[in-house]
């Protein structure tokens, strides 16, 4: 099989992660509920992951990491737990819908949401920001790269426009998390929610969120916290207030091996090969008659995906045809981003999506370029 | 037979908040190791850093210095 479907979760990790969580299956015990060797190798493990964590994003400490099971549980807890009825909340149409279904679910509470429009290259104007905000206005949600088109969103300068006009920054990294320098005090984001399975090459299952110092996040779940057991409330110190019952200690070891994975290869490295892994693509599937391409590719940093309709061929269709014929594994349909897609004009069709990750090969690329190729010869 | 000595015992708020002063007291060669809470203290869990009473002030200052926010610090059978 040739994997292009990075973008939905990496299949390859490196061998570290294979083996880290091996290990941990093998040796670790909960977490912060004892302190035998077991125990203590799973709370130490733990801490080094939010320690890494904390390095890679610029965080103040690494108790202002909490984990989540993925990048949607850490948008939900920072959804619901900064925003009340009566507050204005500004988003954007390339939004997945593990931010929008939480806003509609906290509009239909008395939240009022504006959501910025794209244009037809899936793209934002940052002005649009400023002009949205209203005097209720609490928060800006917006993701750092589309998982759809794969545009960058400039991040920090919407954190200068959060931060000047007080309001919350609530940054979904689920793209771009592990391949691009992300540092949480330099972009003003408040609260950075990431996931571990896609480009931080760890275990599904793994995720979680930043939480700016002196920032208040109404918990989601409570629960056991392995402290102050007779309190009638969940802890409220961070990062055991948002983590009630038992951490995925065993994915978390995989995600602590592959941020140190990472560090030890480079982002800048691993972004630089997956670039050019994409450029390869791109130049050649964009001259191909009858391909249709979608998004901004004037810049070279964006993630690495390229979405694409063949014809007016069913993007299903299409994916199915890859997979079944080629052996290529793409995503088609609509990849939960409903808003990019009305903003593309391709709700009905959908788009065949192809996300590159370092351990592609340029013959690999080669080979789903001449499948594009014969795919829309005309009949 | 459990034999007690008297020992300094220092308590905190999240299980993380143990782990960073173990990192710390490793990186530091600092005296002590993780417990769990003794019940004389709170009952419930938790974790704890048991030391020798002697190291009070140097561990005092190394978590002032460092930033490790604890709960408190006790002296008691261990």
């Amino acid at each position: 099989m040739i994997y292009l479907d990075n973008a939905a979760t990496t299949l390859r990790k490196p061998k570290c992660v294979v083996e880290a969580v091996t290990r941990a299956l093998c040796s670790m015990g909960n977490p912060g509920r004892s302190a035998h060797d077991g125990a203590l190798s799973a709370s130490r493990t733990v801490f080094e992951a939010r320690l890494a964590l904390a390095e890679l994003f610029g965080a103040e400490s690494p108790d202002r990491i909490a984990f989540t099971a993925n990048a949607t549980e850490a948008l939900n807890i920072a959804i619901k737990g900064i925003l009340n009825p009566g507050d204005h909340v500004i988003t954007t149409a390339l939004e997945h819908n593990s931010v929008l279904r939480p806003l509609y679910e906290m509009e239909d509470k008395g939240v009022e949401l504006t959501i910025l429009p794209a244009d037809r290259q899936g793209r934002l104007k940052e002005a649009d920001f400023e002009a949205a905000i209203r005097a209720n206005t609490r928060a800006i949600v917006c993701t750092h790269g589309s998982n759809l088109t794969g545009n960058l969103v400039d991040i920090g300068r919407v954190g200068q426009i959060a931060r000047r006009h007080g309001l919350l920054l609530v940054a979904d990294a689920s793209q771009t998390a592990g391949v691009f320098p992300i540092d949480v005090q330099k972009m003003q984001i408040d609260i950075l929610c990431f996931t571990g399975h896609k480009s931080l090459l760890g275990p599904q299952g793994t995720g979680g969120l930043y939480v700016r110092e002196g920032v208040e996040v109404r918990p989601l779940l409570s629960g056991g916290s392995g402290v102050q057991t007779y309190l009638r409330r969940h802890p409220p110190q961070m990062p055991t207030a948002l983590e009630a019952g038992t951490l995925n200690a065993h994915g978390i070891a995989g995600l602590l091996a592959a941020v140190r994975y990472l560090q030890a290869a480079g982002l800048d490295a691993i972004r630089e090969r997956e670039l050019d892994l994409m450029e390869r693509f791109y130049r050649q599937v964009s001259a191909i008659p009858g391909v249709t391409v979608y998004g901004d590719f004037s810049r070279r940093m964006r993630c690495p995906i390229v979405a694409l309709n063949v014809r007016d061929y069913d993007s299903s269709e299409v994916s199915d045809a890859l997979s079944s014929q080629y052996g290529i594994a793409t995503r088609p349909g609509a990849h939960c981003a409903p808003r990019m897609h009305q903003a593309l004009g391709t709700v009905e069709q959908g788009a065949v999506r192809f996300s590159f990750s370092h351990y592609n090969t340029e013959e690999e690329i080669e080979t789903a370029v001449s499948a594009l190729r014969e795919l829309a010869q005309e009949e | 037979m459990i034999r007690k000595q008297d020992r300094l015992v220092i308590t905190f708020f999240t299980t993380t908040d143990a782990m960073a002063m173990e990192h710390l007291c490793r990186e530091r060669q600092a005296d002590g190791r993780i417990i769990p809470v003794p019940r004389s203290i709170t009952a419930g869990c938790g974790l704890a850093w048991c030391a020798a009473p002697e190291s009070e002030k140097p561990l005092r200052a190394l978590m002032e210095a460092e930033g490790i926010r604890f709960q408190g610090v006790y002296r008691c059978l261990v």
